[in-house]
């Protein structure tokens, strides 16, 4: 007796956590799932669209070259190091290839995005609601999950992929630039073995990763700011909780949904 | 006479974390009307505001509006509702990442309904009414908290509501500003006869404006009636919030405020009455004849009110009391004067006004114009005080033109 007594505090608590995790997802679903029909309903928003590629797609693309050469790179680096023992230093294209496409590239590329355009988002939003703006859409008959998130769903949908094709060859270079530049490897083998290895449903699952990643990035970071009215902190503390947290949460989910992606995918 | 109200709020409870904002509260909106609410801060003005336009929904309760609940509406009709709404937040709510034009645009652009050219031409008609024509491009940001009040005022007439409410539209603001914007929502709700209802601290400036008056306190309607009668209300609790809020000196012209000139009545009243003094009242009411299509006109308008005010109160005896009778009305209490003597005064105000600087402020706005009207009544032992405003009132004739 005595011991269920000792057991049932922190499984309860343990249990609150879980339903109380498992509603956030279904929330989270739900949240995305309105924002990405919303997407669909004539007329197109084209132009917003067009606004939020823009500033999640285009201006990411420097920071994910300069994080794509130097991933590149050190895998070129480590490969060579561990295969140079082997005596099999020819197979380090496919290496630093099959690395980026299956998961450097889109997990990364997902990682920086949430740094670059995540967290703004989720603080452009909170701000938006804690000023009333959003209160403001909707007293002006506005729907602002059409308004306001659906633009940047349908944005990042169409970005993530693009990011995660640029970090792949970007990687690659880097990869040469370290492995043959700097370290000897021929070339021509790196290259021809990089072809030869990347097959087609690598490049797939590497891009459905990508998607999901964007689904996962803009539905929470969207989510985060929207409901910071919700938070116990208001105003200004209450932004920056849910900048952390969107950051946090869907960092960690990333890669979560990377494992159990690669466990389908493989 | 009772007509169907237009707003009904019944027993409407709201809890919003660990307080009950609103307990139950009641409350009618006629059509038409401007209704002021009134309260201390945090007595959940805002909140009632915000459920009459469905942001908040009610715990308990409900709202009728044109006697029916939004429950009971199909999502087309909802939306219809909606957009015959508008509402002008106290924080002005501005969209920061569009400009002022965009702002002021956007509730109409997303509608769909009219054209690019159509939309253009009616944002610049408000974006010129509310003296913006220069600001169309800048963001809110860029923009002084005067401004955005302005452009948030712009924004929330441009869809030509029929329902307007305003939380807080004046605060901040100076009091020639104040009493601008309380001109020109009075104008507009007389042009478009719209209702109103307006969250306001500006006490009693509000009064001048409001038709019927509400005072919320700690979650019920505390007061409901006119603001004559809030004026005179019995309940401590109303009297001491009232009291509290008031000075004895109109902070647009530094005349004596409304309550103080009342008393003044009642005691000129007690000395007809006992020692048969007599007095008389000249009611002078200041109206503008044309420019006041912009908020630059009434603020103009103001300016020249409170000139007049200046010059009326140089011309009386210490004796005599001028106070505020309305937002463009000036009460002039003249004791040991009779008619004649009433008039005479009132040909000296006349008289004095040409060539006075009242017109230097008007050249400066040029195109403001205006007409003073007065009244004259003298007080009879047995005649009521109100009567004799009324009198008053009735024979306001215009004594003074201000040259085109």
């Amino acid at each position: 007796m005595a011991q269920i007594v000792i057991f049932k505090k922190p499984l309860t608590g343990l249990g609150r956590e879980a339903i109380l995790a498992v509603g956030y997802l279904g929330r989270l679903f739900l949240f995305f799932l309105r924002g990405f029909l919303l997407a669909f309903q004539p007329p197109f928003q084209f132009d917003k669209v067009r606004q939020q590629i823009y500033f999640i797609g285009m201006k990411s693309v420097f920071v994910i070259c300069l994080t794509a050469g130097f991933t590149g790179m050190v895998l070129g680096l480590q490969g060579y190091y561990a295969l140079v023992k082997y005596g099999s230093t020819s197979a380090l294209g496919s290496a630093v290839a099959l690395s980026l496409v299956r998961e450097m590239g889109p997990v990364l590329t997902a990682i920086m995005v949430i740094a670059r355009a995540g967290s703004a988002m989720a603080a452009e939003i909170g701000i938006m609601r804690i000023s009333e703006q959003i209160d403001a859409l909707e007293t002006m008959d506005i729907d602002p999950m059409r308004y306001l998130i659906s633009p940047r769903v349908a944005a990042a949908l169409i970005c993530f992929p693009l990011l995660t094709a640029l970090f792949d060859v970007v990687g690659l270079y880097g990869g040469y630039l370290s492995g043959s530049v700097l370290l000897g490897v021929n070339p021509a083998f790196y290259f021809a073995r990089a072809q030869s290895s990347v097959e087609m449903a690598d490049i797939v699952g590497g891009f459905l990763k990508s998607i999901v990643f964007a689904a996962i990035v803009v539905a929470i970071c969207c989510y985060q700011g929207y409901y910071t009215h919700t938070r116990a902190e208001f105003g200004a503390k209450g932004v920056s909780q849910s900048t952390t947290s969107a950051v946090v949460i869907s960092c960690v989910l990333i890669l979560v949904a990377d494992y159990v992606l690669t466990t389908f995918l493989m | 006479m009772e007509a169907a109200p237009l707003i009904e709020l019944c027993n409407v409870v709201k809890t919003l974390g660990p307080t009950r904002v609103l307990d139950g509260v009641d409350l009618k909106i006629y059509r038409g009307e401007i209704t002021a609410v009134i309260g201390k801060s945090g007595s959940g003005k805002s909140v009632l505001l915000k459920h009459i336009i469905g942001l908040f929904e009610p715990d308990e309760g409900d709202i009728l509006i044109e006697g029916r609940s939004r429950a009971e509406r199909s999502a087309a009709e909802k939306r219809e509702l909606k957009r015959k709404f508008s509402y002008v937040f106290q924080d002005t709510a501005l969209f920061d990442f569009l400009t002022v034009f965009e702002n002021i645009a956007l509730p109409l652009s997303e509608r769909r309904d009219r054209s690019p050219e159509e939309i253009g031409r009616r944002v610049r008609e408000k974006l010129h009414q509310l003296d913006l024509d220069d600001v169309g491009e800048k963001y809110p940001s860029q923009l002084s908290g005067g401004m955005k009040k302005r452009v948030a005022l712009a924004r929330a007439l441009v869809t030509d509501p029929e329902i307007v409410l305003f939380d807080e539209p004046t605060t901040g603001l100076d009091p020639i500003r104040k009493n601008a914007v309380h001109s020109m929502i009075l104008e507009y709700q007389q042009r478009y006869g719209f209702t109103g209802v307006v969250v306001s601290h500006e006490i009693p400036d509000i009064f001048f404006i409001a038709q019927r008056v509400a005072m919320i306190d700690e979650g019920k309607i505390r007061f409901e009636g006119t603001p004559e009668e809030i004026q005179r209300a019995a309940d401590p609790e109303v009297r001491a919030f009232i009291e509290g809020l008031e000075s004895p000196r109109d902070d647009l012209t530094g005349i004596d405020s409304h309550p103080i000139g009342q008393k003044r009545l009642l005691q000129e009243m007690i000395r007809l009455q006992r020692h048969e003094i007599p007095f008389s009242i000249v009611l002078l009411a200041m109206e503008s004849r044309a420019g006041t299509e912009r908020i630059g006109g009434h603020e103009a308008g103001q300016q020249v009110f409170k000139l007049f005010a200046n010059h009326v109160t140089q011309n009386t005896y210490i004796t005599d009391t001028c106070f505020r009778f309305d937002i463009n009305k000036i009460m002039v209490v003249l004791p040991d004067t009779n008619r004649e003597q009433a008039e005479r005064f009132c040909r000296k105000i006349s008289r004095t006004l040409e060539g006075h600087p009242l017109l230097d402020a008007l050249e400066e706005n040029a195109g403001f114009r205006y007409a003073v009207r007065a009244g004259i009544a003298q007080a009879r032992p047995g005649l009521d005080l109100g009567d004799l405003v009324a009198e008053a009132q009735q024979e306001l004739a215009v004594f003074y033109e201000s040259r085109p």
